[in-house]
Formats: structure tokens, sequence, C-alpha cells
């Protein structure tokens, strides 16, 4: 048996996605593209550092990083939740509706009032729920994936239009927009940031946390490498499936009640399309959609990309047309580059 | 090889053959000679190289070095089509049939017979693929889906669809593995007349008995570097098991005496019942596995070995019927949580699907089965993983440039080493071994007969289950042999031998189900 030096390079690539140091120098492609397109904006435009501006793109991202980290995790199993932009209408339209009318509920005859608070956590509620019963379809009736949040996909949207009648809800208070609007003034430096980057920021490092460094996470992981050898190992495999997209939910009904809250209102077709986008920026991210693959680090970096290269767009003044198109070349290049440097090391029926 | 040598260019020659595949060189220094009309017995232990070189020939994988000949004149093939375009086909171990289409459809696949109009010619592609089968003198209705045909039917259709490329070479890799006496014999009338059609042959093969009904020539490997070729001759069959080890066997299994303590698995009529109903794929075993003794599980294919061990892991709750005991309590296992919360450990046999994932680390597989050794504070401990890596690396002598390398790159010594390590991070008691030693080199199995013993001295309970019969006298206490699912005999290491034991192994008459 000659001991034949293995070959380290493709031993990095495989394993480095969350550990140390690496995850930079895996991820370090995203990283370049946006300072080439950061520095490409602050040549060519006079606007964009400009603190209005810099506001906006964090703004814009907020929503996205939500979804696309909830998404990595059902990613990160070998699953997919096409579901997220309906969750996100339904959370924001319970949010805002109970936080302008209340429930009534005929029988009793009574009506429950909720704070503003209240009412942002049932938006939240809202999405867990979304989010288990994606999850039971996907581990109990055993449906894939795919078709499961398709499905959910158009229950979510058409039970928004029946809980908003079609109309959106206006005019929810200075309480309920503060998330979405307000900044943090108190802070010496840091007055001009967005609340709303602070609240999805904080939750992509609980997230990531929970991804890199908890039993769950680590599951995430197994089932999505080989789910047969997850189970083989004890691991509790559907409890784990379940969690993702639990964690999937819940983190799109934070983005439908940050929405609303940006807004001051939740219109029944938020969200249409914002799936993709979440999508988008989780395979930007070097995860792979066949599982076992991928961090929040990288996701969070996808989603950066997509954010400043849709300002971006809009400031050099590209058509809306054009900018569809090249946000589809960037996720093909994105990926190409990923599976032509990354690619792991060949297993055969690797496909199971 | 002396007269033959002299006439026309053989009708394949490979020679130094070399092909590293990432931690293992596969081949360092392969060949080997067919001529027209012989079946050149290709043999080597598991990982000498055997498959590797096939899978060059037939076109699947490039060589770094060496030179491949077929008429005398030098080929590289790119592509198993190029391989075909040549007349080289291949038969694998795993089958390569669409079981929905039928064995016509099978047999021209991509190529079936066209009228005029661009439409499949069905009556013709039927036509043709019973002229085909009839050359084989097998009577099936070439309509029928494959899937509703039996496995030893399917490798003949196999033979079927590669003769339809009109090859010369045909490459066989245990076709009888999987095979009944009657089919087996099927098998032979076939390659016989296919001979005499002048088809050369390259047949592997762990079944060295079988070759003197075939085989003309023999060709041995060993780590990947051809020792032998020569005119196959049957008395010789001791020598071509030497030369295939290259050393003593007492050498290779280093099992120490033993004195097996008090009972820590005790299965009672153990039955793991077929989903289709019918026969049970386990029915009623009782076994004792004691303290510090390795019993070994010796059974056929479709014996039902993987599957009791399986049960007793509890991956077949549904399916299992029967009592188990642990040490001093019965134990409700229905699940793999359940059976590692008994201290049962199983090393799966297909450790590629079933024990690792391939694009975690080392230390991530290690600790996959007994993260709650590695938790502190609810989060994972990096360090405390890598330190416990480390010292299964040492303990297992794993060879591997850091705990942070995916596994998918080792060889598959290693990788069952970290599959073991797996297990034994788990601190069990009883230790499930299901083929721990399949394709992999001899010095990684030396090296994992050594940890076996070792785990027995210090008092585990080890169930070995292994088709390969030298090895399982070697490292067993006692063997315990299954047809059919039942226990048939029960051998002490003493008074075991391979022809006791194969002759336990053989389901009393089968063959007459076609």
């Amino acid at each position: 048996m000659p001991p034949t030096p293995p070959t380290s390079e493709a031993s990095h690539t495989a394993t480095s996605v969350r550990a140390g140091l690496l995850p930079l120098v895996v991820q370090f492609r995203s990283v370049l593209a946006l300072a080439v397109l950061v520095v490409l904006l602050s040549l060519t435009t006079d606007s964009f550092w400009s603190e209005k501006n810099l506001q906006n793109v964090l703004r814009q991202i907020s929503v996205n990083l939500c979804l696309s980290v909830g998404m990595t995790l059902v990613v990160l199993t070998g699953g997919i939740d096409l579901s997220v932009g309906s969750t996100l209408a339904l959370a924001g339209a319970v949010a805002a509706g109970l936080a302008k009318s209340g429930l009534r509920i005929e029988q009793w005859n009574t009506l429950v009032e909720f704070t503003p608070a209240g009412a942002m956590l049932a938006g939240v509620a809202t999405g867990l729920l979304v989010g288990l019963v994606n999850g039971t379809a996907v581990t109990v009736f055993r449906l894939p994936p795919f078709v499961a949040t398709l499905g959910m996909l158009s229950i979510a949207r058409g039970l928004t239009m029946l809980w908003t009648g079609g109309n959106p809800i206006h005019d929810l208070g200075p309480a309920f927009s503060f998330l979405g609007n307000g900044r943090l003034d108190a802070v010496p430096f840091l007055g001009w940031v967005p609340m709303l980057i602070v609240v999805a920021g904080a939750l992509a490092a609980v997230v990531a946390i929970v991804a890199g460094h908890t039993r769950f996470g680590r599951g995430l992981y197994a089932v999505g490498g080989n789910e047969r050898a997850a189970a083989v190992s004890g691991l509790p495999v559907a409890a784990i499936k379940r969690g993702a997209y639990l964690w999937c939910g819940a983190l799109a009904g934070v983005a439908g009640v940050l929405l609303a809250s940006r807004l001051n209102a939740a219109t029944p077709d938020a969200g249409v399309g914002y799936e993709l986008d979440a999508i988008a920026a989780v395979v930007i991210g070097g995860a792979s959609l066949g599982g076992g693959r991928g961090s929040i680090a990288g996701t969070v970096l996808g989603c950066l990309l997509i954010g400043v290269l849709n300002i971006g767009l809009v400031l050099l003044d590209v058509s809306p047309y054009w900018q569809q198109v090249i946000k589809g070349l960037v996720i093909l290049a994105a990926v190409a580059i990923d599976r032509a440097t990354a690619g792991r090391p060949a297993s055969p029926g690797s496909s199971s | 090889m002396t007269s033959a040598a002299c006439n026309p260019p053989p009708l394949l020659e490979a020679r130094g053959i070399r092909k590293a595949f990432p931690g293992v060189q596969a081949l360092a220094g392969a060949g080997i000679t067919v001529r027209s009309g012989r079946l050149n017995a290709l043999l080597g232990e598991n990982g000498a190289g055997k498959s590797t070189l096939m899978n060059i020939l037939a076109g699947v994988l490039s060589p770094d070095a060496g030179t491949i000949a077929i008429d005398g004149r030098p080929v590289a093939f790119h592509s198993p089509r190029e391989a075909q375009a040549e007349g080289v086909s291949i038969i694998f171990q795993e089958l390569n049939l669409v079981g929905g289409l039928s064995v016509a459809e099978n047999i021209f696949l991509g190529r079936q017979p066209q009228t005029p109009w661009g439409l499949v010619d069905r009556r013709r592609m039927l036509h043709d693929a019973r002229e085909l089968l009839a050359t084989l003198d097998l009577d099936i209705d070439p309509a029928t889906p494959v899937e509703r045909l039996k496995v030893g039917t399917r490798q003949m259709v196999e033979i079927a669809k590669a003769l339809s490329f009109d090859s010369r070479l045909l490459i066989l890799d245990e076709p009888t593995s999987a095979l009944t006496g009657h089919e087996v014999e099927t098998l032979f009338a076939a390659i016989r007349r296919l001979k005499s059609r002048g088809v050369g042959m390259i047949y592997i093969t762990h079944r060295l008995d079988e070759l003197s009904a075939i085989a003309d020539d023999v060709t041995i490997f060993r780590d990947g570097v051809l020792v032998h070729e020569a005119e196959f001759r049957s008395h010789d069959r001791g020598d071509y098991v030497r030369r295939m080890v290259g050393r003593d066997l007492a050498d290779l299994y280093p099992r120490s005496p033993s004195s097996p303590g008090r009972p820590l698995l005790e299965l009672d009529r153990l039955t793991v019942t077929r989903p289709g109903g019918s026969q049970p794929l386990v029915a009623d075993v009782a076994l004792t596995v004691h303290a510090g003794e390795v019993v070994g599980l010796f059974g056929l294919m479709g014996a039902g070995r993987t599957e009791l061990l399986e049960a007793v892991y509890g991956l077949h709750p549904e399916a299992t019927t029967g009592r188990i005991r642990v040490g001093e309590a019965a134990a409700v296992i229905r699940s793999p949580r359940d059976a590692l919360a008994a201290g049962i450990v199983l090393a799966p046999e297909d450790r590629k699907a079933d024990g690792l994932v391939l694009g975690m680390s080392l230390a991530e597989n290690i600790s996959m089965a007994s993260l709650e050794r590695t938790t502190r504070h609810g989060l994972v401990s990096r360090r405390l993983e890598k330190a416990r890596a480390a010292e299964a690396v040492s303990r297992l002598a794993i060879k591997t440039s850091s705990t942070s390398q995916a596994v998918g790159t080792l060889s598959g010594g290693n990788q069952q080493k970290v599959v073991l390590a797996k297990g034994l991070a788990c601190h069990p008691r009883v230790l499930l071994l299901d083929e721990p030693t399949r394709g992999i080199d001899i010095g990684a199995k030396r090296e994992i007969y050594a940890v076996i013993d070792e785990l027995a001295r210090g008092g585990m309970a080890i169930l070995v289950a292994s088709s390969e019969l030298p090895e399982i006298i070697g490292i067993s206490d006692r063997i315990v042999v299954l047809a059919e699912g039942r226990v048939t005999a029960v051998f002490w290491r003493s008074e075991a031998t391979e022809q006791a034991i194969l002759h336990a192994a053989i389901p009393p008459q089968r063959g007459a189900v076609a």
C-alpha cells in the first residue's frame, strides 16, 4: 500500500465551508465580486456612499436576508422551500390585521385586541405554523420538498387573500412601523443604521451559530450530505428536517412583519417571487441544492451581492428589463464558477 | 506463456498500467493478456486493483500510465462507447438495466431498430432479441419487463446486451456472486458457447473452485501489481492463494486466545419478515455473543446476514419480531437511537451509502453518532471534537493529513476505520460489523483485524458478518452459519473448515425454481 499524500486541495473545498477561517477563502470569490461592484459604483455614481443610499441598500437587503438565511437551513438538508414569499405575505397580513383591528371571534361575540408587539409576534407565529405544515408534509407524508412547498406557496397566498379580502391594510401606527423605519439614533456614529438591518443581522448571526455550532446544525449537514448514513448514526432525521422548515417558516414570518413595518402596510401581493431571490442568495453563497454544503456566512454575502447589484443597476440607470437579465447571468456565473473550482471529490452514485 | 506468445497478436494486451486515486495508488504496474476464444481468470484480494483495471479497459476510467493494445494496435478509450466500438464490453457487479423496460428494450437501449418513419420497429426488436437470447440458450420472452426477472436471468440479459454490440472481449466482474447453482450452470454453458465462437473473456471471481469448469488462463494481481500470469491449472489453487495474499495467513489474522465472559448480546427467535410476505429474511435466530468474544456470521448472498445485523440495530422495526437482551436487561430496539442507547453499534456494509458523509471532515464524521459527548453548553466544541478525532486517528492508524480532511478523499481502508471510529466513539458494549474489510487493501485489513482483536480483549462482544471464508475463520472464536435466514450450523474456531462452512451455507435444494 503505497502511501500517496492525499490531495489537500480537494479535501479543503468539501469541508471548509464552515471550519474556522476557511469559509472566507471559499467565499473569497463573492467578497471579491462584491468589492469590485462597490468600487465600480463608487467611481461611476456620486450617490452610492450617500447616507440615504446606504440606508436604502441595507433596508432592501434585510427582508431577503431573513428569507435566505432560513432557506439556507432547508437547502442544507437537501430540500427547498418555495413558499417563503407567500408565507411572508401571510405573516405580514396577519400582523397588520391584528395590530389594526384585533381578532373578532363571532361565536363569543368578543374582540381580542393586540398590542403592536403582540401582533408582530402573532405574525412570526404564523410563519412558524406554515413551517410546521411544510415540515410535516415533507417528513410525515414524505412529499418531495419541491411539491410540498409549491402547494404551500399557493395555499398561503390564498389564505392571505382571504384574510385581507384582497385589499391592503394601511396605517398601522408609529409603534408598528418603528422597526421598519427607525434608526440606531442612540448609538454614536451608527445613528444612521436602520433598525431593520440590525434585526435581520442579529437573526442571521443567531442562525449562523445554530447551523455551525449546535447538534441540530451539524445534523442539517449530515442529513443533506448522506441521509442514510445520518439515520444509521442514530440522528433524528425527521426532526432535523422538520426543524429546518420550522426555522425557515419563522424567519419568513419575521421577514413579513419587517416588510409590513417598513411599508406601514400589508399588501396581499407582497413577496411574490421573493423565494427566487432567496434561493439565488443561497446558491451564490456557495450552497449546493443537493444538500450538505453551504454556510450562513456565504448566504449573507450572496444576499449583499444581490442587494448591491439591484441598487447599483438602478443607480446606473440600467433598464429594468436588462436588470433582470444581468441578475440571471450573475446567478449562473456564480454557480458555474462554484462547480468548476469547488467540485467535491466525485463520489459515484452520490445523487441518492 | 509459451507457444501461444509467438502467434498472432493477442486480442487484448494491457501492460504497465498505473492509476492513482486521492489517497491510494490503485494500480502500480498492472496488466493482462487475453486471447480470443479463451477465458482469463483475474484473481486478487479485495483492493488488489482488479475492478480498477476493468474500468480502464471498459473506458470508464483513464489510466495514468501504461499501454493497451487490441490486435496489437495501441488504443486509448475515453468513454465506454469507444470501448464498445472496439468490441470490449463489461458486465458490472451492479447490473445496469432499466427495471421498467422490457428485455428487448434493455438489450437495444438507445439503438432500437427503427421503421422508415422513425418509430421504433417493435417487431424487429423483439425478433432480434429473441435470436440473441436463443444463442445463449435462454428461454425468456423478450417483452417481459426486466424487473420481473430473477437476478440470475437479469445477468444473462446483460450478457445478451453485451453480445448485441458484437463484443469480442467480454469482462465479467464476479458474475456468480448472486446466482444459485442452477443459474451458475446456465451461465457457464453460455460462457463455453461464447468461447467456441472466439469471444475472449476476463473473469473476475473470488470463488477459485468454480474456475476449473471454465478458465484457460490465470492472471493474479496483488496491491495493484501484476504478480503472476500462466495457463490455469486447477491443482495449482493453493499456489494461487499464496500469490494473491503474498504472505502467511496466520500472520494476517492476529486473533489471540480468548476467554469469553458473561453474555452481552442474546437474540431469541429473532425474525425479520420480507416486505412481500412469503419466506422471512431472518427466521427464528437464536444467538449469544459473550463479552470478549468474536462471533462470525457467515452466509451466501441472500442468507440474511445483513438483515440480521440491521434488525438488531433497529433498522427494521416494523419487520422484526423476537427478543433481544443486552447485558442483563431485555432491550426494546426500534431505532438506531434505541440501539445506541443500549450500547449497540453497527458498522454497516456499504460504508459510502450508510456509514459516512463523504463531504464532511474526518472529525465531524467520527463525532456524528456521539455528538452529546462533544457538546458543551449546547454548542459543539470543535476543539474537543478534534482532540477526540486525533485520538482515534492514532489508535486506529488512520492515514490522513489532518482531522479536517474530507472523508471522501480517504482510501477505502481508512474510510472503514473512520466508520469504526465513529462507532467506538459511542463506547459500545456490543459491536456489529458488516463486511468490515470489503474492498480494502490487505494492509488495512490486517490493521482492522488487529483492532477487532484488541477490542475483544477489552471485553467487547463482537458480531462480524462476512462472506469471505478465510477471514471469518481467521478472526472468529465461533462461526454461525446462516442459510435462507436460518442458523444451519455453529462451529468452534478449532473445528471450522472452509468446506464444512460452505456446505452448511448452501441452502437445500435450490434451483428448482427458475
